[in-house]
């Protein structure tokens, strides 16, 4: 059964890092929000098995945590230069989702990565991102919760703020949200906006998809395409960095606009060719969403 | 991270790929020995910038003399560069890269580069080579050959065999070209590298096959594992003012505007630029404090803003998630107080702790301008800009 997508108050959640500064503080709070406190049930960190935080027990592995705790998601707070091998140890341990907070991978370390989850059954949502949060239900990641709203409005989007703004725009119009994905900044990623559409669309408890996006690469063009012809839900979209200049990183690793590829206009224009209608206007995102269903 | 072309060229030679023999100057006076010292009758003098497009901006000169090495030595160095890449401002030129010259017979085009969207590495190959690599992938995008590299497996020798056919590379040369791309594919891996060029690589009169230019860029986030290529850098070539903000943590890129924007998170950092333009005022820069401001942090960032002298307007714009309204408001103070605030300052916060925030910011005493919202705080910006330019253009008449 799925209670909007990929996770709900059934979902039991591994920490991989969980004895760190990061882990130990965001865990705290993913365990005060919603059901929480009954879904986050184990953390990892080899040199510490046997301990205990704050009641949820530590293991040596994913593997071993999977076994004694069934759970089947795990969330990585693990430092850059250990995160890709930490991603390895979930895709092994067979678990069916890994959300990667970690800001700083090295980009062979997540081309690495990737090849070997081919053929795998783990969904990886990240690098560099805020985490997934279906709002009343359970929070995995970053993201404050209380802007959020139980609701039938998908939100996906590859920079972290500025999914709370548009969250936020949601939720003043009163536009609860089924899932709200933030899927990271990184070139090389888990699932793309293409992966989070194709889910909404077949998710009962989505109604309609806010999609946010931004310079660099040409995902937000693959996903426009594949929405018109396939999307049987309305789609909206904003892209940022209009008036961001070439050659520039703006921030993210992936935020560039290089060899005259993977600006807003270029992504706007095939957005709108497909049938997505996208706002210039970043504080208008609630209200062109308002305005479709 | 960038290298200069004769740096990249000593990596790739001790993965035995051939290159030019060659020697690094500072002084017309050591680019004079470095020829000497080279021999032969034909050098190139080349002007070490990070920015491509060096030979049509005249960065690169052929001397069939020592006289004239010393003659385009003297006119490259500590001159203006402008290429199509430096943008009009152009870049000063600190070193130079003499070399010796080699007879050419035909130009090719290799690059190696990390491929988002296949989640791969891609080799790019080309027979047009020496040429601008977009214009050709536009005008005739038959002559762009790729393969596409399992990161696991390494380059596949079936397909280089196959990619030096289709770029026509005399038979003799094709065993020695499958090595060289298997040489520069693992400088690539084993270095960390986001992208390798190779522009133009050229076979000789007599069937060699030489790297006569290469560039090479690395991932920032592997630094860390690569001491002696972070070592590389040169600060000639970084931008004073964002070399200065990313030691604070910051990330700060400079644009031409008069609005200076505060905000967290790259991706609403983007969006506030694009809602100040949509509202008819011009972004004075991109500015991300990041995830964990402080107080020193957002005071930084102030001093950053303000270096700007066409200034007439600062615009804040946080939501707070996991940062709290009210570090940032007390940032903000803090900050204003110390460096002194001449322009009109605009503040809109949202999420944690808001109201808190709200308050620092309301019985600090200090003037600011606050927003209910993105659209709001925009609007305010730009109008107060327009109205701080006009008061000083009033003043200084």
């Amino acid at each position: 059964m799925i209670v909007a997508i990929l996770i709900d108050r059934h979902t039991r959640v591994i920490t991989q890092g969980i004895t760190g500064k990061t882990g130990q503080f965001h865990t705290r709070q993913c365990r005060e929000y919603a059901y929480g406190r009954d879904c986050f049930v184990a953390g990892v960190n080899p040199k510490k098995a046997g301990e205990e935080l704050e009641g949820i027990p530590v293991f040596a592995t994913v593997e071993e945590a999977k076994q004694k705790t069934g759970a089947t998601v795990s969330v990585i707070y693990v430092p850059p230069a250990y995160a890709s091998a930490a991603i390895d140890e979930a895709v092994e341990a067979g678990l069916d989702l890994v959300v990667c907070i970690t800001e700083g991978i090295p980009v062979w370390d997540m081309l690495r990565t990737r090849a070997r989850m081919r053929g795998k059954k783990t969904l990886l949502i990240g690098p560099n991102c805020p985490g997934i949060i279906t709002p009343g239900e359970l929070k995995i990641g970053i993201m404050p919760g209380a802007i959020h709203q139980q609701g039938r409005i998908g939100v996906v989007s590859r920079s972290g703020t500025l999914t709370y703004e548009a969250v936020a725009q949601l939720s003043e119009l009163e536009l609860g949200q089924s899932t709200c994905i933030g899927i990271g900044g990184d070139p090389i990623n888990g699932l793309k906006h293409i992966d989070v559409l194709k889910l909404f669309n077949e998710d009962s408890e989505t109604d309609a998809v806010l999609m946010v996006g931004e310079i660099g690469g040409t995902d937000e063009e693959e996903c426009a395409r594949w929405v018109r012809e396939h999307m049987k839900k309305p789609v909206v979209g904003f892209i940022a960095g209009v008036t961001a200049p070439p050659g520039k990183r703006m921030g993210h690793a992936g935020a560039i606009i290089a060899g005259g590829k993977g600006t807003a206009q270029e992504k706007i224009e095939v957005m709108e060719a497909c049938g997505i209608r996208v706002t210039r206007n970043p504080a208008e995102m609630g209200k062109l969403l308002k305005s479709v269903i | 991270m960038k290298i200069h072309e004769y740096q990249a060229k000593a990596i790739l030679s001790r993965y035995g790929v051939s290159v030019p023999a060659g020697i690094a100057c500072f002084s017309v006076k050591e680019a004079v020995l470095a020829a000497e010292k080279l021999g032969g009758n034909k050098w190139v003098v080349k002007a070490q910038i990070y920015a491509g497009g060096r030979g049509k901006g005249g960065g690169v000169k052929l001397a069939k003399s020592i006289a004239e090495v010393r003659q385009f030595a003297e006119a490259m160095l500590f001159a203006l560069l402008v290429t199509h890449q430096t943008g009009p401002q152009g870049r000063i030129v600190h070193r130079l890269y003499i070399e010796q010259g080699v007879d050419i017979s035909h130009e090719y085009y290799l690059a190696l580069v990390v491929d988002r969207t296949s989640q791969c590495v891609s080799l790019i190959a080309s027979d047009a080579g020496g040429m601008d690599i977009e214009q050709v992938a536009a005008g005739s995008p038959e002559k762009i050959h790729k393969i596409q590299i399992d990161p696991l497996a390494g380059l596949n020798l079936r397909d280089a065999e196959r990619i030096v056919r289709e770029i026509n590379l005399p038979e003799s040369c094709q065993p020695a070209a499958i090595t060289m791309l298997d040489a520069l594919y693992w400088a690539f891996d084993e270095n960390d590298a986001s992208l390798l060029e190779i522009n133009p690589l050229i076979v000789t009169p007599d069937n060699r096959l030489i790297a006569l230019d290469a560039k090479m860029n690395f991932d920032d986030n592997a630094l860390f594992r690569h001491p002696e290529i972070a070592a590389l850098r040169d600060p000639d070539e970084d931008d004073p003012l964002e070399a200065e903000a990313s030691q604070h943590g910051l990330s700060y890129i400079p644009l031409d505007g008069d609005i200076a924007c505060l905000v967290n998170g790259a991706g609403l950092a983007m969006a506030t630029m694009d809602i100040i333009k949509l509202y008819g005022g011009n972004p004075a820069n991109f500015l991300d404090v990041g995830g964990g401001a402080t107080v020193e942090k957002v005071t930084e960032a102030f001093k950053l803003m303000l270096r700007n002298p066409g200034l007439q307007a600062i615009l804040v714009n946080i939501f707070g998630g996991i940062m709290r309204c009210d570090v940032i408001a007390e940032g903000v103070v803090s900050a204003a107080r110390e460096v002194k605030l001449t322009v009109p300052l605009i503040v809109r916060l949202e999420g944690t702790n808001v109201e808190l925030g709200k308050k620092i910011l309301a019985d600090s005493g200090l003037t600011i301008i606050s927003a209910g919202n993105m659209a709001d705080a925009a609007r305010k910006a730009v109008d107060a800009a327009a109205r701080h330019r006009t008061e000083t253009a009033t003043r200084g008449a």
